[in-house]
């Protein structure tokens, strides 16, 4: 999933004669192996600006009613962006520099809003590394009761960040673990590692690791005839975890931040409607996919709408804190309340976050279907 | 836990010294190799993945027709990247064989995709118990069929006349002309047999793991350590040096932790190297003059 992640620039350019569109600039992969991601956002940014545009735009200062316009393009050197954290963060100093207030709904990298910049123009609404971490953990002792859970992690930057975190998350809880074991992205065969874990004890598992190495991971666990509990980051969630890791795929329960399925609030009901009426291939929820991407960047959108509103221009340091002016927002992954402040940057917390499983190559909420 | 890790290990290991068998063939026949036999391995798991799952054939039929193009891949890894190098004495063999495997990779990233895809076959996923270890068909059958291949490539060299042809290449090229073997087509053969031992690889490797471009490219390169440390003129030695390698990368990952497994793993290749110049199983050649 980590290739997934996707920045999205919200840059409020120009400020223009009244009635101009304000632009929303958006930059994401379009096309390659993270097109659908990308597209993902692109809809949920859509749908929240043609619901802002259709009662009359935005309000700002004296100009009543100034109309979003979304701009998006992957291959221009004048915007920012790209892709997963490591491109996110490259984004992060030049929009700080630049006061262009940049919006992250995707990737979940730590530093990216906890960027030690004394001016701060990166918000996020997503999953953040260290908050999922905590969550895994909770879920792990909730769920499954787990006392002795063990580490798989990818090695790469994103598992490195996670070992941090979780072995944060354990000792804040004062919970031992029974051990950490790396992986190579492609490695055949986990099952030494795996057999570690075990003989440690482990009665659960924390993985982190991008749909392909996940998948690595639960085979090897069916070669090994085990299959602990296994509480993931949203890894699997990136591609084919069905077709990859076989049927017990539906073992691994990761993380999501928002799933269309299963019963809906008002918000939820609303968006859901609207973009099976703008998306022809949106037939259900089972198509709106990646869920999270939709999701986090309508949020992100509704709630950069109000930031600019509060602003009452488009000017960056003043929307900047405009996002801070946000009083409360009922959205569709929770109503949020003063999300951000100068300390606050993420909107989500760990409390927000739903755990999804794969059923028959959907993504749905833990216990909705079997 | 050893005894996972044991299974995990010769299974993997008789993949690493299929594909440094590839590495030991074009050696013996022509003193090069193609550098990127992690690619051939990659071009197996691809082709098999496409005509078994995307056209629905069966299994057997499109494992055979995958080998068959890997042969021809072979063809033409000799054909462009080493015969206009090594027929005019030159090394450049080295860098063309990475390159056109660099080219390989990209071809099949761009046409068949980035996101890596699962070949599943039903009957490998079965599982006994032995020992009071739990190991797949699939875990059986890999070594299985790993020293079967290294058995008929044995019987092949020894007995059949060709191979006794390939033979006398690897004592005296030019004596071998002299009397009548066609040299150029004992190489041509051996790199069409190397490409289809990590084929082989590949469509066996597939199904513990996943169909992509790069699947490869590391595999490729601990088989060529494992070639060297078996002493690449030893058929037996590099199948050998194989299995070792598998086993002590599993038993170190099992009972120190994944932390040291390549630090450890490499470090013991130096040393066994630095011990014994021509590999565990090879021997120094001795050039008459």
């Amino acid at each position: 999933m980590k290739r997934l992640l996707i920045t999205l620039a919200l840059a409020a350019v120009l400020p223009a004669a009244a009635q101009e569109p304000i632009k929303i600039g958006l930059v994401t992969a379009l096309s390659g192996q993270s097109a659908r991601a990308g597209e993902a956002l692109t809809r949920g940014l859509q749908v929240a600006i043609d619901e802002i545009n259709a009662r009359g735009g935005v309000r700002v200062g004296n100009q009543s009613g100034r109309k979003l316009e979304l701009v998006r393009r992957d291959d221009e050197a004048t915007l920012f962006g790209g892709l997963d954290s490591p491109v996110a963060l490259a984004i992060v100093p030049i929009a700080n520099e630049n006061k262009l207030p940049f919006m992250d709904p995707w990737a979940a990298g730590t530093p990216i809003t906890k960027n030690g910049a004394k001016d701060n123009y990166v918000f996020r609404v997503s999953a953040v590394d260290e908050l999922v971490d905590k969550a895994m953990l909770q879920y792990a002792q909730k769920t499954f009761n787990a006392r002795n859970c063990g580490m798989i992690l990818v090695n790469n930057p994103w598992g490195e960040s996670n070992e941090k975190g979780l072995r944060a998350a354990l000792a804040e809880k004062g919970v031992k673990s029974a051990g950490m074991e790396k992986f190579e992205p492609n490695d055949i065969d986990v099952v030494p590692q795996l057999s570690r874990l075990k003989s440690a004890g482990a009665d659960c598992l924390f993985l982190v690791g991008n749909v392909g190495p996940s998948s690595q991971v639960v085979k090897s666990l069916d070669r090994m005839g085990w299959m602990p509990p296994i509480v993931s980051h949203w890894g699997p969630a990136g591609g084919r975890f069905t077709e990859l890791a076989g049927p017990s795929a539906k073992n691994v329960h990761f993380v999501q931040t928002y799933s269309f399925f299963g019963k809906q609030s008002a918000v939820g009901e609303k968006v859901l409607k609207a973009l099976m009426a703008k998306y022809p291939d949106i037939k259900g929820p089972g198509d709106v996919t990646p869920a999270v991407g939709v999701a986090n960047a309508y949020d992100a959108m509704m709630l950069t709408a109000l930031a600019i509103q509060n602003a009452g221009s488009t000017d960056g340091p003043k929307v900047r804190d405009g996002y801070y002016k946000i009083d409360r927002y009922d959205g569709l992954i929770k109503t949020y309340t003063k999300p951000f402040s100068p300390q606050q940057h993420d909107a989500l917390n760990e409390n927000d976050y739903v755990w999804a499983q794969f059923i028959d190559n959907q993504i749905v909420p833990v216990g909705v279907k079997q | 836990m050893i005894g996972s890790a044991l299974i995990s290990g010769l299974g993997l290991g008789s993949m690493y010294g299929l594909l440094a068998l590839g590495f030991y063939v074009t050696f013996a026949v022509s003193s090069t190799v193609n550098f990127a036999q992690g690619s051939s391995m990659m071009l197996g798991a691809v082709f098999a993945y496409t005509f078994s799952v995307r056209l629905g054939w069966p299994f057997v039929p499109a494992a055979a027709i995958a080998l068959l193009l890997c042969a021809l891949y072979g063809l033409a890894v000799e054909f462009l990247a080493v015969r206009p190098f090594a027929s005019r004495g030159s090394n450049a063999w080295l860098m063309a064989t990475v390159a056109l495997g660099i080219i390989a990779d990209n071809t099949v990233l761009f046409t068949f995709g980035k996101e890596p895809r699962g070949l599943a076959l039903p009957w490998a996923s079965t599982a006994t118990t032995v020992l009071g270890v739990h190991v797949s068909t699939l875990q059986i059958a890999i070594p299985a069929v790993g020293l079967a291949l290294a058995a008929l490539l044995h019987w092949f060299s020894r007995v059949t006349r060709h191979g006794k042809a390939m033979l006398a290449v690897v004592q005296n090229a030019d004596a071998a002309r002299l009397m009548g073997i066609n040299v150029p087509l004992a190489i041509m053969a051996a790199y069409a047999v190397s490409t289809i031992f990590a084929g082989a690889a590949g469509i066996m490797i597939a199904p513990l793991s996943t169909v992509h471009s790069d699947m490869g490219t590391v595999f490729g390169l601990k088989a060529f350590a494992v070639a060297i440390l078996g002493g690449i003129t030893s058929a037996w030695g590099v199948m050998l040096a194989g299995l070792i390698f598998g086993v002590v990368e599993s038993l170190i990952t099992a009972l120190l932790g994944s932390a040291y497994t390549q630090i450890l793993t490499f470090t013991l290749v130096i040393v066994a190297l630095a011990l014994m110049p021509h590999g565990l199983f090879g021997h120094a050649e001795l050039k008459k003059v």
